[in-house]
């Protein structure tokens, strides 16, 4: 493979041709900031702001969009540069809300993380804001557009990742706006509410209803799971919060789906807090069923099994097992029907 | 599936039949839409103008039920203009006269006229299948749910072999599985057929070998399959069941006869999340962990094992598998594990596809099998130097029309199938979900709309010659004049009270995907 050397902040770095310098400047450890840049997602150069110095460039261009040539010598955190963040910075801040108190995002926002990293409190342009009111007309997505730096990245994933096209650039100037075909709510849009849109968000703008006032993000304790709704075996992140799981949130980085869920991957979990779950064993009396214990259900059901295996044989009994649960349970059914029941018949909707 | 998901990155073209990719398994859906944008050659094959038959190179709707014509057609132009791959056929496969002398009478005129595709289509797809080196076929239950379903498979299969089109990346005969771990209940043998890993309960020694790990006298008789569970139920031979996690008066064909048979049981324990429809027949329900409330594994459709992880306690207090272990104790067999990290341990030691997986090796990432040592990669792709059984065998098949077809008393073709917003019998108890889609829309075409009087959002009944249910109706091109398609996720309009009862003989797989019924408007 062709490589390039060049240097960073003084430091020899050799990457294969065609790497970016932000890509380049982070194997070298450099964190470049970056608000419309993902690595599943094609370069844009939107935000600005990961411009870099490069010797010999009469601008600061954008490392995300820049490939790396022979001999460069690239500064990231130069005055120049660092001066054109901050005003980058307050630029994106000249319209938009600080009600980061009660944002939704806080903690997790990429524009806030970097207000604090450079130090940008407020902004020095102010001017006109939007005053969009908030969408939430589906049960799944909250859509603010009052906090949209117009990145792109919503648009790219609903393009790239889902392939629904859905959002797009709509208006001009000031009135630019991330929205659907015929700015309508996600609802009467062509909206299939993977979520995938959410999981780039870098601020407010996108956001889960479900856990609107309930959880901030970094309350969370994830824990990485497999989805049991289809055969495809996406991954993704439980989020916990005392106890309860509130949210599920993907990366990049796992094996089938990357961080691409669908609808009953992301928001269709929450079944497991349906009021309708059974929570404790039940015994038919009569037309209907009375509570009761573990043990007191699972003596019956031993008492009647073994009861109808002396009486009539193995082969009187049959098991369903499930598609729907683990490996685990799965292996024990069975062997529990062949070893204690003395019968074959156990099956599943395999065929089905 | 023989290959992997990842490679449909890189695979030239892209074969799908019967399979409703971006509603049923949405993120494989998207990646084939991916593929195809970046220039790779989709051909969708299925009566109904699916998502992806738009972005289609070439879309062949076909007649409900002429699969087997439809590829038995596209092997004879193949034949005719001498695009087979003879090496692959004459190094890795057997029986390749009789495929040839049963595809000669297929020619494109017959077929064309069987299953509604043009000939020009014929030819063009045969030839660009079978001139592109890389090209993948997928397909899941349009495929199946036929009283030919095996037969469906074995044709897809003969195609791939016939042009070589398997044991390479980027190839493959796909069946996309539909449950999260239909894959894995197979492999850990909830089969009437099979101990874990395959090893067929009638073969001795394996028979002896699960006896002596288990320390019990095995059956050497073949199980019951799921229908004649049931059948068996109704003759009053079957007197108790054990349901975990299956809700077959939702999801089985012709409902009405799950019911009686359940009712004629002298004891039923369902083991359920739910009070489903099911639930209601049984002596005793058993309260169930869901997949956040447990550690264990799922397999996915590319054989992938991958970690099922507990983020919160069991609701009812018990896993899934604890209850099963307790009910085996009391019942005078002992189980003792500790966790599910030892029940996988155990069947690993048993399974040789499993043999070389560890919870261990499977904490930071995922291993697809056949991994039979612990320093064994896994197997992105099967059968690169040969078939399970050797060589593939060419089937010769011929075409076998549908159980049932439409006639004077019942005009419509019924098909069902799954929508993006469910799956199965879950997603209707959540309530975000249930908010938005919570009752049936039959799909019907405008012109039979038309004839019918009925609109969108209008209630029609369906009969058949099974029972009867009322939906609602849209009225939509993406079915064809004369075909009305409905989910199944709903038990308000239990679409399997009226599915046929004909199944495959040998999967006795149900045909849901063909009946006929007559539609009445309220």
């Amino acid at each position: 493979m062709e490589t390039v050397k060049l240097t960073i902040n003084g430091m020899a770095v050799e990457v294969p041709a065609g790497t970016t310098v932000l890509n380049a400047a982070e194997q070298a450890g450099i964190n470049i900031p970056r608000l419309c840049h993902e690595p599943d997602l094609s370069p844009l150069g939107a935000c600005r702001l990961c411009v870099v110095e490069i010797e010999g460039m009469r601008n600061l261009p954008a490392s995300c969009v820049t490939a790396v040539s022979p001999n460069m010598l690239v500064h990231t955190h130069s005055p120049a540069v660092v001066e054109a963040r901050q005003t980058i910075l307050e630029l994106l801040l000249a319209n938009h809300p600080q009600d980061c108190l009660t944002c939704e995002k806080m903690g997790n926002c990429k524009l806030a993380s970097y207000c604090y990293e450079y130090g940008v409190k407020q902004s020095a342009f102010p001017g006109d804001r939007h005053n969009y009111p908030v969408e939430d007309s589906n049960p799944f997505i909250v859509r603010d557009m009052n906090k949209c730096i117009l990145c792109g990245k919503c648009v790219r994933a609903c393009a790239e990742i889902t392939g629904k096209n859905n959002l797009d650039y709509a208006y001009r100037g000031f009135n630019s706006k991330v929205t659907t075909f015929y700015d309508v709510p996600f609802v009467e849009s062509d909206c299939v509410f993977c979520g995938n849109c959410v999981s780039v968000c870098p601020t407010g703008a996108l956001t889960e209803k479900r856990i609107q006032g309930k959880a901030r993000h970094f309350e969370f304790t994830k824990v990485k799971t497999t989805c049991p709704f289809c055969g495809t075996g996406c991954n993704f992140d439980l989020n916990v919060k005392d106890g309860k799981v509130m949210a599920v949130t993907t990366g990049p980085d796992n094996a089938v789906n990357g961080r691409a869920l669908c609808i009953k991957g992301r928001f269709g979990w929450d079944f497991i807090y349906s009021d309708r779950r059974l929570t404790t064993p039940l015994i038919k009396r009569g037309d209907g069923f009375v509570q009761a214990s573990w043990d007191e259900a699972l003596d019956l059901i031993a008492t009647r099994l073994q009861g109808i295996k002396d009486k009539y044989g193995g082969d009187s009994f049959a098991a369903l097992s499930s598609a729907r649960c683990t490996n685990e349970e799965n292996y024990l059914l069975q062997k529990f029907t062949k070893v204690v029941m003395g019968t074959n018949n156990v099956d599943h909707c395999a065929r089905t | 599936m023989t290959n992997s998901i990842g490679e449909i990155d890189h695979a030239e073209l892209l074969l799908l039949v019967g399979t409703n990719t971006t509603e049923a398994h949405p993120i494989v859906g998207y990646k084939m839409r991916q593929a195809a944008r970046k220039g790779a050659k989709l051909i969708v094959v299925d009566p109904r103008r699916i998502e992806l038959a738009e972005e289609a190179d070439y879309w062949l709707r076909i007649q409900p039920g002429t699969d087997i014509p439809l590829l038995n057609g596209l092997m004879h132009i193949i034949i005719k203009e001498n695009l087979q791959n003879s090496t692959f056929i004459e190094e890795r496969t057997e029986n390749y006269a009789a495929l040839k002398e049963t595809v000669e009478k297929y020619t494109p005129d017959y077929v064309s006229r069987l299953t509604g595709v043009p000939e020009e289509n014929l030819y063009a797809v045969a030839r660009l299948y079978a001139t592109t080196d890389k090209a993948m076929t997928f397909y899941t239950l349009g495929i199946t749910e036929h009283v030919c379903g095996t037969n469906n498979v074995m044709s897809v299969a003969n195609l791939a072999m016939l042009t070589g089109h398997l044991g390479r990346p980027g190839t493959g005969v796909n069946p996309i599985r539909g449950q999260n771990n239909v894959q894995g209940a197979c492999d850990m043998g909830a089969l009437p057929n099979v101990f874990p890993g395959y090893q067929r309960v009638i073969d001795p020694t394996a028979r002896e070998k699960f006896e002596k790990a288990w320390g019990a006298s095995l059956s050497g008789d073949m199980g019951l399959m799921i229908p004649e569970m049931f059948d068996k139920a109704h003759a009053g031979d079957l007197k108790a069941m054990y349901i975990l996690g299956e809700n077959p008066v939702l999801t089985d064909p012709n409902s009405n006869h799950i019911r009686s048979g359940l009712d004629k049981l002298e004891f039923l324990v369902v083991q359920e999340l739910f009070l489903t429809e099911t639930a209601e027949y049984a002596d005793v329900i058993l309260p169930a962990a869901s997949f956040a409330e447990t550690d264990g594994t799922f397999t996915n459709t590319e054989r992938r094992v991958q970690r099922v992880r507990k983020a919160i306690e069991p609701l009812p207090g018990l896993a899934n598998w604890q209850a099963i272990m307790d009910l085996s104790t009391k019942m005078g067999y002992p189980m003792n594990y500790r966790n599910p990290e030892e029940i996988f341990a155990e069947m690993a030691s048993l399974t040789p596809s499993y043999a070389g997986i560890s919870y261990a090796r499977l904490e930071n990432s995922s291993i697809q099998w056949p991994c039979p040592t612990s320093n064994h990669p896994g197997t992105p792709f099967l059968h690169a130097q040969a078939f399970t059984r050797g060589k593939g065998l060419f089937q010769a098949i011929e075409h076998i029309p549908p159980a049932e077809m439409p006639d004077q008393e019942y005009p419509f073709l019924l098909s069902t199938g799954r929508i993006l917003y469910h799956y199965n019998v879950t997603t209707p108890y959540s309530a975000a979900i249930q908010s938005m889609w919570s009752e049936e829309y039959a799909e019907v075409n405008p012109e039979d709309a038309a004839r019918l009087g009925v609109d969108y959002g209008d209630q029609v009944k369906v009969y058949s010659r099974r029972g009867e249910l009322l939906t609602k109706i849209q009225v939509t091109d993406r079915v064809p004049p004369g075909v009305i398609w409905m989910s199944f996720h709903y038990k308000d309009s239990p679409t399997n009270a009226i599915t046929s009862d004909a199944i495959d003989p040998i999967t006795k797989t149900g045909e849901y995907k063909v009946c006929a019924v007559k539609v009445e408007k309220i």
